[in-house]
This record gives C-alpha cells, sequence and structure tokens, in this order.
C-alpha cells in the first residue's frame, strides 16, 4: 500500500489566553487513502471542526495555536510550510464547504465571479475563461441553467443550490483533498441525500480524497471508508466504517450507536447519553469519557487511556476494551 | 425553490425580474422608492446645479465689489442687496455653495477614506494591532477639535478651501475610522470571509475584495450623513472666522457678515437666503441618508 494522502500525527490545536488553555484538539492521529472518504463523527465541541481548520492552517488566532503535531500532506509537512506557500495549496490541493451555505456565498459577488476568483488565483485563467470555466464546473454539480447561474448572486439560489455552488467551488481545482465540515446539516433530507450522492459522484470521477465531518452517522454509514469518532478532542476510536459499525469497541461509539432512533422500534423515549462533553478548558486526569460511561471502574480516572490497535486497523482508546 | 434543484424538472422561464441584479442595485432601487429621499435628491441636485450655472444666472462675480453701491437693500440690479462692501449678495449666495459643498463633499470623502482605511486594517487584523490602532483613535476623538483646527490653521499660516477640507478630513476620521473597525470585526467571522481563505485568498484580496464591497452600503450612508454635518460645520467655522477667507464667498461667511443687531433685524435678504441654502442642503442630505439606510437595511420591506 501507498504512502496516505494525508496523515495527521499527534495534532494539538489549543486556545491560549492569560488565564487559560483550552484544549480543542489534543493529540489527534487519523490519515485520510487517496480516493477514500474518512467520516469523523463527535458531539458539538468534540474538537472535529477546529481539526479541521488546522488541517487548512485556519485556526483563529491569535489565542488558537497549532501547538504540537505533524500534518503531512503528500508527505509534505504544512505546519511548516510559510504562510504564502500555505495559499497556494488552499484551493488548490485542498478545498473546502462549510456547514451554512446561505452564508458561505459572499452576498455581493455573482456566483461565476467566486467561483472563478479559484481559477484564476490558481490556474491562471483570465476573467473570461474563468467564468466559461465556471460554467462548466456548474454542470458537473447538477445546475441545468448554469448560463444564467454564473450572472446570479448568492440570495437568488435556495440553500441546496448554494451548497451545490459552494461544492463546485471547492472542487474547481480538482484538489486532491476535500474537507467537508457538516456539509448537510442545514439543508433538507431530500436535499441532503442530493449533495451526498454529487459528493459521491464527484469523489468517483475525480479521485479525490474527502474528510467528512458530521454528526450524523447515518452519514458516515452512507458514505465513509474509514471512520474517526473523536470525544474531548481525541480519537477514541478509529477503524473502516465497517468495522467499527460492525463491533463498536468503545463505550462512546457503542453509545452513540445506540442513541440512534429505530424506526420500528417501540420505545417511550429516545436513549441519550447522561451528561454532557467535558469543558476543553479543565479535562477530567484520566479517561474523558469517564463521568458519562456506564462501565467505568476506579482505574479509568487515574491515567489517560493510549490509543490501541485491538483489531487489524480498528483502535481504540479503552483499557476495558478487549 | 426546491424544484429548482431537481436536475431534470423543466422550469419555464417565470423568474423573478430579479435575475443578476446585486444586492447594491435592489438597494437602490428602493431608495427610489422613497418619496422624501428622492425629494432629497432633488433639491440638492438643484442647489448643485445652481451653483455650478452661476455665472448664468448673475452677472457680479462675488468678489468685485459695487463700491459705490454698498449696504444696499434689494434693487433691480441687486435682487437681494450688496453687503457692507458692496459685494452682491445674490452672487454670494450662488457662488458660495462651491465652497460650501466642496468642503463637505471632499472632507466627508476624505474622512471616510482615512477612517476606512485604518478601521479595516484594525478591525480586519484585530489583537494587539487593534488593540494599538483604536487606543490612537481614543486620542484623538478627545482631542478638542476647533483647538486642533485652530493649530493646524496656525500652523499653514494660510486660509483657504483646501486647508479647510485637509483640516476636517485629518480631524474627522477616528470617527468613521472606529465606525469601519467594528464592521470588519464583525465581517471577519462571516462563513464567506473563512471561505476566501479556503480558497486560497491573501488577506489584502479578502479585505478589498471580500470585505470592503461588504462594506459599502454602510459606507454610503456614513458618507450621506457626515456630507450633511460638514456643511453645517463649514458654516460653523467660516462664522467663527476659521474657515475659508472673507474674500471667498461662503454661506457660513455671509452669516458671519450679518452678525450686528442692524443687520439681523434691517437686512433679513441678506443672511436669509444663505441660511435657506444651508438648512436646505442639511436637510435634503440627511433625507438622502435616511432613505440610503432603509434602502440598503435588508429588514426594511419596500
Amino acid at each position: 500500500m501507498s504512502t496516505p494522502l494525508l496523515e495527521v500525527r499527534n495534532l494539538k490545536t489549543h486556545f491560549i489566553s492569560r488565564t487559560s488553555r483550552v484544549r480543542a484538539v489534543d493529540g489527534v492521529d487519523f490519515s485520510v487513502e487517496r480516493g477514500k472518504v474518512l467520516g469523523i463523527v463527535g458531539e458539538s465541541g468534540s474538537g472535529k471542526s477546529m481539526t479541521s481548520l488546522s488541517i487548512m492552517r485556519l485556526v483563529p488566532g491569535p489565542q488558537g495555536q497549532i501547538v504540537d503535531g505533524e500534518i503531512l500532506l503528500d508527505g509534505k509537512n504544512l505546519l511548516k510550510l510559510t504562510e504564502r506557500e500555505m495559499t497556494n495549496i488552499r484551493g488548490n490541493q485542498i478545498g473546502m464547504i462549510f456547514q451554512e451555505p446561505m452564508t458561505a456565498l459572499n452576498p455581493v459577488l455573482k456566483i461565476g465571479e467566486q467561483i472563478g476568483e479559484v481559477l484564476t488565483r490558481h490556474r491562471g485563467m483570465n476573467k473570461a475563461e474563468a467564468k466559461k470555466h465556471a460554467v462548466e464546473l456548474l454542470k458537473n454539480v447538477g445546475f441545468p441553467r448554469a448560463e444564467q447561474i454564473v450572472n446570479e448572486y448568492p440570495h437568488q439560489l435556495s440553500g441546496g443550490m448554494r451548497q451545490r455552488a459552494m461544492i463546485a467551488m471547492a472542487m474547481a481545482c480538482q484538489p486532491t483533498l476535500l474537507i467537508a465540515d457538516e456539509p448537510t446539516t442545514a439543508l433538507d433530507v431530500t436535499i441532503q441525500a442530493q449533495v451526498l450522492d454529487l459528493m459521491r459522484e464527484l469523489k468517483n470521477r475525480t479521485g479525490t480524497a474527502i474528510i467528512l465531518i458530521t454528526h450524523d452517522l447515518g452519514v458516515i454509514a452512507e458514505m465513509a471508508d474509514d471512520m474517526v469518532v473523536m470525544y474531548g478532542g481525541q480519537v477514541v476510536e478509529s477503524g473502516s466504517a465497517d468495522s467499527v459499525f460492525e463491533e463498536p469497541l468503545h463505550p462512546y461509539t457503542r453509545a452513540l450507536l445506540e442513541s440512534i432512533p429505530v424506526i420500528d422500534e417501540e420505545r417511550e423515549r429516545l436513549t441519550a447519553i447522561p451528561g454532557t462533553v467535558p469543558s476543553a478548558a479543565n479535562f477530567p486526569e484520566g479517561c474523558r469519557f469517564a463521568d458519562r460511561c456506564s462501565l467505568v471502574e476506579s482505574s479509568c480516572r487515574e491515567k489517560m487511556p493510549e490509543l490501541r490497535e485491538l483489531r487489524k486497523g480498528h483502535s481504540v482508546r479503552c483499557t476495558l476494551a478487549v | 425553490m426546491a424544484t429548482q434543484i431537481v436536475q431534470h424538472a423543466v422550469k419555464k422561464p417565470e423568474r423573478k425580474v430579479t435575475v443578476g441584479k446585486s444586492p447594491t442595485r435592489l438597494a437602490f432601487e428602493r431608495f427610489f422608492r422613497n418619496p422624501l429621499a428622492v425629494a432629497g435628491v432633488i433639491v440638492l441636485s438643484l442647489i448643485i446645479l445652481v451653483t455650478i450655472f452661476a455665472p448664468f444666472l448673475t452677472k457680479f462675480s462675488p468678489s468685485t465689489a459695487d463700491i459705490m453701491n454698498t449696504d444696499s437693500p434689494p434693487t433691480a440690479l441687486h435682487p437681494l442687496g450688496t453687503d457692507a462692501s458692496g459685494f452682491d449678495n445674490l452672487a454670494r449666495v450662488l457662488y458660495g455653495g462651491r465652497v460650501d459643498l466642496t468642503v463637505a463633499f471632499a472632507a466627508a470623502f476624505m474622512s471616510m477614506f482615512l477612517g476606512t482605511l485604518y478601521g479595516g486594517i484594525s478591525g480586519f487584523f484585530g489583537g494587539w494591532v487593534d488593540n494599538i490602532m483604536m487606543r490612537f483613535v481614543d486620542i484623538m476623538l478627545n482631542f478638542p477639535f476647533l483647538i486642533l483646527v485652530l493649530a493646524l490653521e496656525s500652523i499653514f499660516s494660510v486660509q483657504g478651501v483646501w486647508i479647510l477640507v485637509f483640516v476636517v478630513g485629518v480631524t474627522a476620521w477616528p470617527g468613521p475610522a472606529r465606525l469601519m473597525r467594528g464592521m470588519f470585526l464583525q465581517l471577519r467571522e462571516q462563513d464567506y470571509v473563512i471561505g476566501a481563505r479556503t480558497i486560497g485568498c491573501s488577506s489584502w484580496r479578502i479585505i478589498f475584495r471580500h470585505m470592503l464591497p461588504n462594506t459599502l452600503s454602510f459606507l454610503i450612508v456614513l458618507v450621506s450623513f457626515s456630507v450633511a454635518s460638514y456643511v453645517g460645520l463649514e458654516a460653523a467655522l467660516s462664522f467663527l472666522g476659521l474657515g475659508v477667507p472673507l474674500s471667498v464667498p461662503s454661506w457660513g461667511g455671509m452669516l458671519n457678515a450679518s452678525t450686528g443687531y442692524i443687520q439681523l433685524t434691517t437686512e433679513p435678504y441678506a443672511w436669509g437666503p444663505p441660511m435657506a441654502m444651508i438648512v436646505l442642503t442639511i436637510l435634503s442630505v440627511n433625507f438622502i441618508g435616511d432613505g440610503l439606510r432603509d434602502a440598503f437595511d435588508p429588514q426594511s420591506k419596500a
């Protein structure tokens, strides 16, 4: 097997102020294979989005800092690059789409201008060429009236259309990696399915690898080849999506899977995980899930468990898992 | 809208007329449906036209005195009379608008330009840059304005239109700077600004292409209101004798010339017209500003 496209090693992104240190991402490891989809799941505040912003080197400063780790894209450490070199990678080798399509497009620029900007920036096209190419890109993401859409403004499009336009923009330079941060969360269920289909189709056509960040396990089940479960800024379980869904090893993953409502099951209430994610400003000493875990033992609170590879390619951060 | 998503749905072109109109253009369309704002535009245009075509409306020059005819009441020759030096009042009202409007617009644009540049940089970079830059603004804002004007005028030791523009411009920018800094701080967190970063835009490109156009509506409103206040400011400074020299006609200067009790009671034809012009200009510019603000406000339904 060749080297993975992206390797994240021991990534730590902290928000440091004079009085506190918020460990939003605290020692995350994972890798993305070429042309594959990696799903990252976790609750709000588990560090998913900060992980993706760290890969883009767009952690909001000055408090947010990547304090440790390596991010290797094709073996090149992104954390060692200058800001100028990084701007050449953003949009060119890594594309990104966001959760909120309503606000992610600039309201005063025409759709064609925004997509064209990526091309003039990275492909050296002039404005006319870029606009022509933008029409093609919009057709590729399923706009029937692409020639008109390029001359329209974001407020004239619906949410699903904007998300397609965002995808067209992120894919304009055929990046090797697409980071999708909750791309379907803000959309209607029917539009969600269309957007996911579109992403899968583009992936198959261009061979772009995708990091799909979501809190929707259904989306992961449908899309991902591999998956990573994050909790409290750490990876608690990682492996191929099949093996994790078949045999979840971490109590948190199991609880997550159990909390998915099943339609023909008789249930009074939805199953939920008691408690909330501990504050990233003061994590407990040992396992960060200990306070909410049904299997917790006293040893769990003493020492942070290591991420252990229990099955082939399937690792878990829990001392109790066997 | 959802039907438009469906790839193969055949949608007959019954689309709204808004196709391809920018938000700015839509706002201007709303603006022109506001009667007060339109009235403001008409009045201001008339005032501007009158000052531009002053030579065709009076045969007198505002700076040539009719020394045989000082302090004349309105006559057929001098419809608004003459002042104590024999200058024709009508000519001075007509030409005076040039000075007042030039000072007001030029100073507004200058302070807006400086304020946007300063506030934009401060707000965009944030953090300690913002902290240091804003403390300097605080100092400038607390500096007594009139004393600064006096000091600057004595430093340059000349009075004139462009000196006045310069003085107002360099003293008035901190207000707009603070407002623009607030705008930029807000815009910086917008998804599309982060989005612009993810496609590899540099900071300068983001500031000028992605953020500045989004502040345009706000900026236009700010300019219109500051034009109104600078018309008043010019009048006030000239009234105090700090504005343009007496040989240059200005509305404020004309008011200054009529401050005596005798003139106030017996010569309303001398101070009434310049005062009316100042009031009309300020009112119309304010109406335009109000109209623009409503037109650009996304919440306003018009």
